[in-house]
């Protein structure tokens, strides 16, 4: 057999003394979670950096074939390691891993190649799982952190549709973030006090309900646009060159489905494994306890955000999954799989049918997920108007900007159609005569 | 402030395009048109914009116009103007619908752009996406490589007798095509009309993405209102006549056009004067991001830099009174020709550098007529040497006594230069060469995979479009105040970013050395993958035409900190080495003056009938009744070397034991299964099943290039690999074959080899069939079947196909189905062993018979005779033993690699190189499909087994690409370096 492969393991010494600096990929969520582990004796740091020196310096440590996203985090890492800001000798870096057949299961290698060519082999890196792929003496995922850090997310996803269903239409520019911000502070500090009860959450709910119920807001016809895609640059500003700022300033309102799908996607995907292949029957009992689980909470989300408020609570993801039936199987598990698709029908049904679909150039899974399912969907929703683009160190921005300009466009004329205010056509058919 | 919601009454309303590379404008009133303009605006977007504004002036006046913009290249100016902005595809779509209602689809092509709008059932538009490089630029590049004018190309396409396969992915692809064509004296004519179809085949492959282009077709933009023989091209593909492919006369204006009504709409007016302001205006808008240092900070820097430069010279000799011997050395390189002739004493008598304008043969011809004429009686040739792509063609054209591979021509040359150099860079026309020496031998061999070769030629080209010669371009780069950042990816990206610099307001000069920084951030990232100078060595000679450049150069030692040598002969070092090395030669036989005087050379083309493959050949034929045949993947067509037949070739074995299965009639029909992606090596195991079941088993064959055009219609994404995209063209071929079903299953997990830490497949190979249900139409008329299966269990797989099939086939049995994957593995298992015991067997042939061993490590689909384009074929050629890595991976332990080692055909790679590395006589030279995503992963690691114990290693990236030549000289550099090194070992 095989020896182990070498690696530095997080040591329970380290806790004590040593930062972890953590990728920047959905800023809300991820300062709720580091929350939740600052609580747990971890010091944590959430980079928010940006600019064209991470990607430069991805480029020069990672096979530039390597798809975005890891030349991004590679990238913001290393910079930060070079910075001076922080002592490298005390610095761990923390990368989610989700396992599967897709080569994002190996950025975490290629995050430790990286850092040896950089000069930086004795910086210790976690990966963040919910397989054991790994020990960590030091950094343990405990079920009660899993729990909160479950919280998080579901906090994460509620601030990302407020904030999204408030801010183009705010009377007060720049309120919905600012509130976002001091909610998120606020919770923050309920996390640290507060044991794990779902009560709680659900009154935490209410206050965050309740707030961005308060906004004033001037609500106009506006063209609403779905993001799905690769999960780094459907979420992270610095993969998607800001997609959404650019989305709300060209006067429509965003709609990003919320991490909490991804996750049970995860669980899904364990429990297709056993169903399709006879792969994990232990494991399968307790995937199906999890799901059912977090389906519960979900569900009573849902009823919470629709009785409490006039924002749109997510849909569950049990009708996501009756969506997708007939297009692609469950067994498609690697990178977003089956749930890439099963976001832009969930759009579609409930009434966003203009979809943004990102991806990083060349992403293995989307070829099949993303642009391979574009047909299918389209021949049986006529009324979806979906756009692809790919995000990589070399595409710029004019290009995509065009792309989605075009998507944009006929969005408005839908809208406008829709609204009755299309401006009276004039007879343009005349103008060729002479032509 | 613009008029809001009222015109003045003047009626008039005027649209403006602002394309890559042209402006165009329509003004008119109503039906009227008062105006209509159409002209290249060579990056200069504002001052063009301006300029024609003055004319709309002319005729408008001081009227109110309402106004919009539209265009790629009009989006930036239109918001720093403050003028109503619309997407151009829109505004096609809003003039169709009022013009040609019954439309069914719209095809334009624009200077960068593609698109596509679907009229029936809803309307789909598309455009090209990122990686599709242009159309309408790509036409001029290829023009400025076939140094004619687009008109010219045009003529000569209708003259067209034939059509070369031509990649069609983007520009730089389908110049690594069309180059070896040109020096291999294909016609123009021909070449012409491929150029064409390659555009229109990227167009169906790229933009249709699976929907059928028919009915009433429309064909707009610049490009199609031109060139007539593009028209032609379409029409035939398409099959459309007369009546359904529709040209109209305002093609070239659709999207003015149709911003004018836009405008219309959107009722925002404005004066001539007025919009000249706001353009003007918004020209200071810049933007400060993505800048660079400028690369002197003085003019006593540059003089410095320029100095110390000025040392690396070389001795000439004067040919009008030098007497004695002399050597010739030829450099055919891709885009240019070099000639050197040296005295005895390695003094330059000639040199000759020039563009080689498609027409090699001719330039050398001319060249040795003036050699002959200036070196009368007192000089006399004793050796010759050429090489470069050219260098087969011209070694028989002239009787040139020896031909030698490009790197080591080049590495002759700078071991003259500086003995002790550890890395030698060269950036050519259409390479990127680079090594490294240790111990004075070529260590290792990296050169530019075919997506980011635009290197000097790119610059060049480039320099053209901006109006520029190449030298005062890069004389304007050296003095940038701010060089653009444009990012170190292929060309087709980097006009974009030099479209959205343009937009945020660089200036040539920033343009200029941003280019030349890019170059050479693609050399050191891409090719070299150097993170460091250390990595490079303390002796670094540069060389290649294109550092000449003196922007370039200094950007090289810039970007690695340090600073190198460039002999004043960068650009003649190949043609210098070939010189240095025909000094072995005693006596001459290259071409006398006397026969060069009857010198003639004509072409012709014709098939190969040597094996299936059917080579497209060019016949060159020369004065003296010579011949010289190119184009054949193998040596067959050339009536010699039938070598390759007696060394073992396990590809051969694989590919005619799985297309030697035999199939019987069976009761339950005929079921296809299609030879592609993970079917290769799973064949027995599914054919087995299926025959055992009773069926009529029909497996699809071997691809060709006929296979994949017959599929393309329907795939839905042009950046997945080429392995992936033929699989369309195998299920038409099935449904061809009039198949019942047809079987592809999903299977997240492969053969579980024990050896790794996961046996995953990747992403493509398991779930291609998801996306084939989706996008191939066909696929309704038969029984599509894709179940999600356990391969390595048979009671697992028992279960689920049985689960699965009898859905389908309701008469199934369980024990049919038990009995039948029993039978299935057992074929699967014996098809394995026979691999590696066959494997055993080539390599103890090669030891007994002192020969090289290559290990071809790719996947099972690279023995697919289109997918591999014969690659293993041309290693036996060369005197390689070729063995597959699948047949000799159990001959090393399983290996420990630094990153996760989570799917089954890669596991075997790093085994492989394994086994390689502990044997001296075995080499490694990994395939890797272009757009392979996990290739990025597992390349790196192999090199890095290999190197660990001092092994050379070679990769060779393919795709849609047919030519052969840039592997040649990768596989021929390996053997030059192989037998340097142990010539070097024999003296030691």
């Amino acid at each position: 057999m095989k020896e182990q492969r070498k690696y530095i393991p997080f040591t329970k010494e380290m806790k004590k003394e040593y930062k972890i600096l953590v990728p920047n990929m959905l800023p809300r969520h991820f300062k709720l979670i580091i929350e939740v582990l600052k609580s747990y004796g971890y010091d944590l740091e959430l980079l928010e950096t940006e600019g064209q020196e991470i990607i430069e310096t991805g480029l020069k440590y990672v096979h530039n074939d390597t798809c975005y996203p890891a030349i991004l985090v590679i990238g913001q890492f290393i910079t930060a390691l070079k910075s001076g800001k922080y002592d490298p000798k005390k610095t761990a870096l923390i990368l989610f891993q989700t396992g599967g057949g897709c080569r994002a299961s190996n950025y975490i290698f290629l995050l430790r190649k990286a850092l040896e060519r950089a000069g930086y082999s004795y910086v210790p890196v976690i990966s963040f799982n919910l397989g054991g792929l790994e020990k960590h003496p030091g950094f343990k995922l405990t079920v009660p952190i899993l729990h909160r850090i479950f919280y998080a997310i579901m906090y994460g996803d509620m601030l990302l549709t407020l904030v999204n269903e408030c801010k183009p239409y705010e009377l007060n520019q720049g309120q919905s973030e600012r509130l976002a911000d001091e909610l998120t502070v606020m919770l923050a500090e309920k996390m640290q006090s507060e044991g794990i009860s779902f009560k709680k959450v659900k009154e935490n709910c209410r206050i965050l309900l309740d707030e961005f119920s308060k906004i004033p807001l001037k609500k106009t016809p506006k063209v609403k646009v779905g993001v799905v895609g690769e999960i780094y640059v459907k979420y992270s500003p610095l993969g998607n060159n800001n997609l959404e700022k650019f989305l709300v300033d060209e006067g429509a309102e965003v709609v990003v489905p919320g991490l909490l799908d991804f996750f049970m996607y995860c669980v899904v995907s364990q429990i297709s494994d056993y169903k399709l292949y006879g792969i994990g029957r232990i494991k399968y009992p307790v995937m199906k306890f999890v799901f059912n689980f977090l389906l519960k909470q979900q569900k009573e989300i849902i009823a919470l955000m629709r009785d409490n408020s006039n924002f749109t609570p997510p849909t569950p993801i049990t009708h996501t999954m009756e969506l997708i039936r007939g297009y692609i199987g469950f067994g498609t598990k690697m990178g977003e799989g089956w749930l890439l698709p099963a976001e832009m029908l969930e759009l579609n049904d409930s009434g966003v049918h203009n979809i943004v679909c990102t991806q990083p150039f060349g992403c293995l899974p989307n070829h099949i997920c993303g642009k391979g399912m574009m047909k299918p969907l389209k021949d049986k929703n006529p009324d979806m108007n979906i756009v692809a683009i790919d995000y990589d160190a070399g595409a710029t921005k004019v290009n995509q900007e065009n792309r989605i300009k075009l998507m944009l466009a006929n969005a408005r004329e839908k809208l406008d159609e829709e609204q009755g205010t299309a401006p009276q056509k004039q007879a343009p058919e005349k103008i060729f005569e002479k032509i | 402030m613009f008029n809001s919601g009222f015109n003045n009454g003047s009626g008039l309303s005027l649209g403006i395009d602002i394309g890559s590379t042209t402006a165009k404008v329509v003004l008119r009133r109503g039906d009227d048109i008062l105006l209509e303009r159409y002209e290249r605006h060579f990056s200069q977007v504002r001052e063009k914009t301006a300029e024609i504004l003055q004319l709309v002036k002319s005729v408008a006046g001081t009227a109110y116009m309402d106004t919009a913009i539209s265009g790629s290249a009009g989006l930036g100016l239109a918001e720093a103007a403050g003028i109503p902005f619309v997407q151009e595809v829109f505004a096609t779509g809003e003039v169709i619908k009022s013009k040609e209602p019954d439309a069914s689809c719209v095809i334009e092509l624009g200077g960068e752009d593609a698109k596509i709008i679907f009229f029936d059932g809803g309307i789909d538009e598309r455009m090209n996406g990122s990686c599709a490089g242009g159309t309408g630029a790509f036409i001029d590049q290829m023009a400025t490589l076939l140094n004619i004018t687009v008109d010219e190309l045009d003529r000569l396409s209708m003259d067209a007798g034939r059509l070369y396969p031509i990649a069609s992915r983007c520009g730089v692809f389908a110049k690594t095509d069309i180059q070896p064509l040109l020096n291999q004296g294909a016609r123009k004519e021909d070449v012409a009309a491929s150029i064409y179809q390659a555009v229109v085949n990227q167009t169906i492959a790229g933009l249709a993405q699976g929907r059928k282009i028919e009915g009433k077709v429309l064909f707009l933009g610049g490009p199609l209102y031109y060139c007539k023989g593009l028209r032609r091209r379409f029409k035939e593909t398409l099959k459309l006549d007369e009546e359904n492919a529709i040209f109209p006369e305002y093609g070239r204006f659709a999207v003015a056009m149709g911003a004018s009504i836009y405008a219309e709409k959107e009722n925002r007016a404005y004066t001539a004067d007025d919009l000249i302001a706001r353009v003007v205006k918004a020209k200071n808008v810049t933007s400060s991001a993505g800048r660079l240092e400028p690369l002197f900070s003085s003019d006593e820097d540059y003089e410095r830099f320029r100095k110390r430069h000025a040392k690396a010279g070389v001795p000439s000799g004067d040919i009008s009174s030098y007497k004695g011997g002399a050597y010739l050395g030829i450099d055919c390189g891709s885009t240019t020709t070099k000639l050197v002739l040296l005295s005895e004493n390695n003094d330059i008598l000639y040199s000759f550098y020039a563009s080689n304008q498609g027409n090699p043969v001719e330039i050398v011809r001319e060249q040795l007529e003036k050699i002959y004429s200036l070196c009368q009686n007192r000089i006399k040739i004793k050796g010759s040497a050429v090489t470069g792509y050219g260098e087969e063609l011209i070694k028989h054209a002239f009787s040139v006594d020896y031909g030698l591979v490009e790197t080591i021509a080049h590495y002759t040359a700078a071991k003259y230069f500086q003995p002790n150099v550890d890395f030698i860079l060269d950036i050519g026309g259409q390479d990127i060469k680079c090594f490294k020496i240790k111990n004075g031998a070529i260590d290792s061999i990296m050169l530019n995979e075919a997506c980011s070769s635009g290197c000097g030629s790119f610059l060049e080209t480039f320099a053209k479009a901006m109006g520029y010669q190449i030298s005062e371009f890069a004389e304007k780069g050296l003095h940038a105040k701010a060089p653009v950042n444009l990012g170190s990816r292929c060309t087709v990206f980097m006009n974009s970013s030099v479209k959205q610099s343009q937009k945020d307001g660089a200036t040539v000069e920033d343009i200029s050395a941003g280019l030349s920084i890019s170059v050479v951030k693609n050399a050191i990232y891409k090719v070299i993958r150097a993170s460091s100078a250390e990595e490079l060595g303390e002796n670094i000679v540069v060389q290649g035409g294109t550092f000449y450049n003196d922007a370039v150069l200094r950007a090289f030692e810039r970007e690695i900190g340090h600073d190198v040598i460039r002999p004043a002969i960068a650009g003649l070092m190949g043609a210098y080495g070939a010189a240095l090395y025909s000094k072995r030669a005693a006596k001459s036989s290259v071409i006398t003056a006397e026969a060069l005087k009857g010198f003639t050379h004509t072409a012709k083309s014709a098939v190969c009938n040597g094996c299936t493959n059917h080579c497209r050949l060019t016949v060159n034929m020369f004065g003296d009744g010579k011949r010289f045949i190119s184009g054949n993947q193998c040596e067959k067509g050339l009536g010699q070397g039938t070598r390759e037949d007696e060394l073992p070739n396990l590809y051969e074995f694989k590919r005619n034991y799985l297309t030697g299965l035999k199939s019987q009639k069976g009761g339950r029909g005929k079921l296809g299964l299609p030879l592609a992606l993970g079917m290769y090596e799973l064949l027995p195991l599914w054919h087995g099943i299926f025959t055992s079941l009773g069926f009529e088993v029909v497996v699809s064959p071997m691809s060709t290039r006929h296979t994949y055009e017959k599929g393309q219609f329907s795939i839905p994404s042009d950046t997945a690999c080429y392995p992936a995209k033929i699989m369309h063209g195998h299920i038409a071929e099935l449904i061809g074959e009039g198949v019942d079903a047809i079987f592809y299953p999903c299977l997240t997990f492969n053969m579980d080899e024990k050896d790794s830490d996961n046996h995953y497949n990747c992403p493509v190979v398991a779930y291609y069939s998801e996306l084939l249900k989706g996008n191939v139409e066909e696929l309704k008329s038969v029984k599509f079947l894709y179940p999600y299966l356990n391969i390595n269990s048979k009671a697992q797989l028992t279960k689920e196909l049985y689960g699965y099939l009898s859905d389908y086939y309701p008469d199934i049995k369980r024990q049919e189905v038990k009995k039948a994957v029993d039978f299935g593995m057992s074929q699967y298992n014996a098809y394995m062993s026979a691999v590696q015991s066959k494997g055993e067997e080539a390599l103890n042939y090669a030891r007994r018979n002192g020969r090289r061993i290559m290990i071809l490590a790719g996947r099972p689909y690279h023995i697919d005779a289109e997918i591999g384009h014969g690659i293993d074929k041309l290693a036996n050629s060369l005197g390689f033993v070729v063995v597959s890595e699948d047949s000799i991976f159990k001959l090393s332990k399983p290996q420990t690699v630094k990153v996760l080692n989570q799917w089954t055909y890669h596991a075997r790679l790093y085994r492989a190189a394994k086994y390689a590395s502990e044997h001296n006589d075995t080499q490694l030279v990994q395939l890797v499909s272009f757009g392979c995503g996990v290739d990025a992963i597992t390349t790196d690691e192999v090199r890095s087994i290999l190197e660990h114990s001092g092994k050379y290693y070679t990769q060779i990236k393919i795709d849609e690409i047919t030519n052969l030549g840039a592997v040649k000289i990768r596989l021929r550099s390996l053997l030059g370096a192989l037998e340097e090194g142990e010539a070097g070992e024999g003296t030691a």
